[in-house]
């Protein structure tokens, strides 16, 4: 008897142990997202001032200055990735959505999963022989294509996912009327779906904005204000890479600042574009 | 004006739907050609040797790709060693623990971490984990397991642990996240059997949820290993970019991507370009080898489940 007892003691034991063990790796998680969020809040609230918003870098050895240049910058060249990826990617969501069973979708769809993994330092090498080599100066349009080829894969995906919840009656209701299929992808399917599918194009411009690899050699950066497509141009990230490893304080304290800027901006896109998605996906969009 | 029937318009939309999605096949094909075609000088001059010489000198050119290899790979292993246990743990945690209404917010929780743009993590890394590392962690380790001849050296908080912890907070989300999709797919029944034969919920996990998920969590696992594997940013902020092989992990090494971000655009000698081109590719291919491989394990186990 008293072997059954010790045996139901130890597995109630290591029950609780296993309890144990997983509240404190979800602990462990959790504790450097808010620790990374913590420390940038303080460290880059207490740095943000504005001329943050409303200046250009000083010269080395000048206190203060803003990064401007760098923000519009990222504007800039994120529209210009939009510009890129959106028509092709919300057209390959369509023919995913549309033609699923096809030859080519199922490539397609492999395609779109391979290039979500490609690293982004690869993506920025291909831009840089693409674009800048042909140009022969690092450019804001080689920062654009970099950023656009990043957001294909999340846009195709999300707009094949949000265009699937579009129920088949609709499509059938839109055939039996008599109209050809293009006006019923485009009047029907794609006009309901506007709102969905810019979710997607937000979730995806959240990934574009803080990349800082595949812009080292496309946008480059610059200390000026630019918004010529042909000429390097700053960005956000990059600034704050330029400044985090730079030996001023003053400059660090500004990637602080950008870093701080960067990430609210990234985090409630973010956050927006996951809730919208999932309340689309909880209403099954109609 | 030509007036097409309804039947040539669809057929005009077909194909033109068609033509952009071969075009964005063809694109991920053109990737690899004009990395190789770029990376060709490099690779006649040095061929498969480049892989094995470790010898990395522009300025001599020499170019060997082995120390960023060797710094790719370990700081991957590394952060895969944390990252996956803590991982699936978490998904558990979600999945199986929590009531639905709190998983949501916890799930968003950990997913957010994979919104948090690497530089920030390498910012992050510089001003807090770097000094953390080098004043409490390598000194605690030294003095509790200075016998393990990783531990060796001296710590400057900038090496191999430091990417490597960075680089495991980063893949937790990946990781938990294909794990809980690969938890949720077990059907509830299974588990109510194993409860009806008097199992603990850690025998019933053990049981019903965590033996029919192996190849989903081996896959996760994979997934998350390719995303450490192509990280650029946090890496290079922390490793100490310097090309050498040593066993101490508090050594700085450098990685595939670091070198690339480090070198590129300050590289004069064509053979420098094309041989970081070369790099780039080797790294393109195990990414792109490890997620095929990944999905071809999500493939088998959907097909089972």
């Amino acid at each position: 008897m008293k072997v059954t007892f010790n045996y139901r003691l130890v597995r109630s034991i290591k029950n609780q142990l296993f309890t144990f063990v997983i509240v404190l790796s979800a602990a462990v998680v959790l504790i450097p997202l808010l620790m990374i969020i913590q420390f940038v809040f303080r460290e880059g609230a207490s740095s943000l001032n504005l001329s943050f918003f409303t200046e250009l870098p000083k010269p080395v050895g000048e206190l203060g200055g803003g990064m401007l240049h760098a923000i519009l910058g990222t504007t800039y060249i994120v529209l210009l990735g939009v510009l890129i990826a959106v028509p092709i990617g919300v057209t390959c969501g369509i023919y995913l959505s549309e033609f699923s069973k096809s030859k080519i979708s199922k490539t397609l769809k492999v395609t779109v999963d391979l290039m979500s993994g490609i690293p982004s330092i690869v993506i920025g090498i291909f831009a840089y022989l693409m674009v800048v080599v042909p140009l022969k100066s690092f450019s804001a349009l080689a920062g654009g294509v970099a950023l656009s080829i990043i957001m294909l894969p999340i846009i195709i995906k999300t707009s094949e996912e949000i265009l699937k919840l579009v129920p088949n009656h609709l499509r059938e209701a839109g055939l039996a009327l008599g109209l050809p299929r293009w006006k019923v992808i485009f009047f029907i399917i794609l006009k309901g779906s506007i709102a969905n599918l810019l979710t997607g194009i937000i979730l995806a411009v959240s990934r574009a904005a803080g990349e800082t690899a595949p812009l080292l050699f496309t946008a480059f950066g610059n200390m000026y204000l630019s918004f010529n497509i042909k000429e390097p141009m700053a960005t956000l990230p990059v600034q704050i890479y330029t400044y985090a490893i730079s030996p001023f304080k003053d400059w660090q304290r500004q990637a602080w600042a950008g870093a701080f800027v960067l990430m609210v901006l990234i985090l409630s896109m973010n956050l927006f574009a996951r809730y919208f998605l999932s309340r689309i996906k909880d209403k099954k969009g109609y | 004006m030509i007036k097409l029937n309804s039947k040539t318009q669809d057929a005009v939309l077909f194909y033109a739907l068609r033509i952009i999605s071969l075009l964005v096949i063809g694109l991920l094909l053109f990737i690899i050609f004009v990395l190789f075609k770029a990376a060709w000088p490099s690779i006649t001059q040095n061929g498969v040797k480049f892989i094995f010489n470790q010898e990395w000198n522009p300025v001599e050119n020499q170019f060997g790709a082995l120390p960023f290899i060797f710094g790719t790979l370990i700081t991957s292993l590394i952060a895969v060693l944390i990252a996956a246990p803590v991982s699936i743990f978490v998904a558990l945690f979600i999945s199986e623990y929590l009531p639905k209404n709190i998983s949501h917010i916890i799930s968003l929780l950990v997913e957010m971490v994979a919104a948090i743009p690497s530089i920030v993590f390498g910012l992050w890394g510089i001003f807090y984990l770097s000094p953390f590392v080098k004043n409490t962690l390598a000194p605690f380790l030294k003095l509790h397991f200075s016998f393990v001849p990783i531990f060796e050296g001296p710590s400057f908080g900038i090496g191999i642990l430091t990417a490597a912890l960075v680089l495991s907070i980063m893949i937790v989300p990946t990781i938990s996240s294909v794990c809980r999709s690969v938890f949720e797919l077990i059907p509830q029944h299974q588990k109510e059997a194993s409860y009806a034969l008097g199992s603990t919920k850690f025998e019933m996990i053990k049981m019903a949820v965590l033996s029919p998920s192996v190849s989903g969590i081996t896959s996760a696992i994979v997934l998350g290993l390719g995303r450490a594997l192509g990280e650029t940013m946090a890496v290079t902020m922390l490793i100490g970019n310097s090309p050498i092989i040593s066993k101490s992990i508090f050594a700085p090494a450098a990685t595939m991507a670091s070198v690339i971000a480090n070198e590129y655009t300050d590289a004069n000698s064509p053979l420098h370009v094309s041989s970081l081109c070369y790099l780039a590719l080797i790294l393109f291919l195990i990414t792109f080898l490890s997620n095929i491989f990944a999905k071809n394990i999500v493939k088998n186990f959907s097909k089972i489940g």
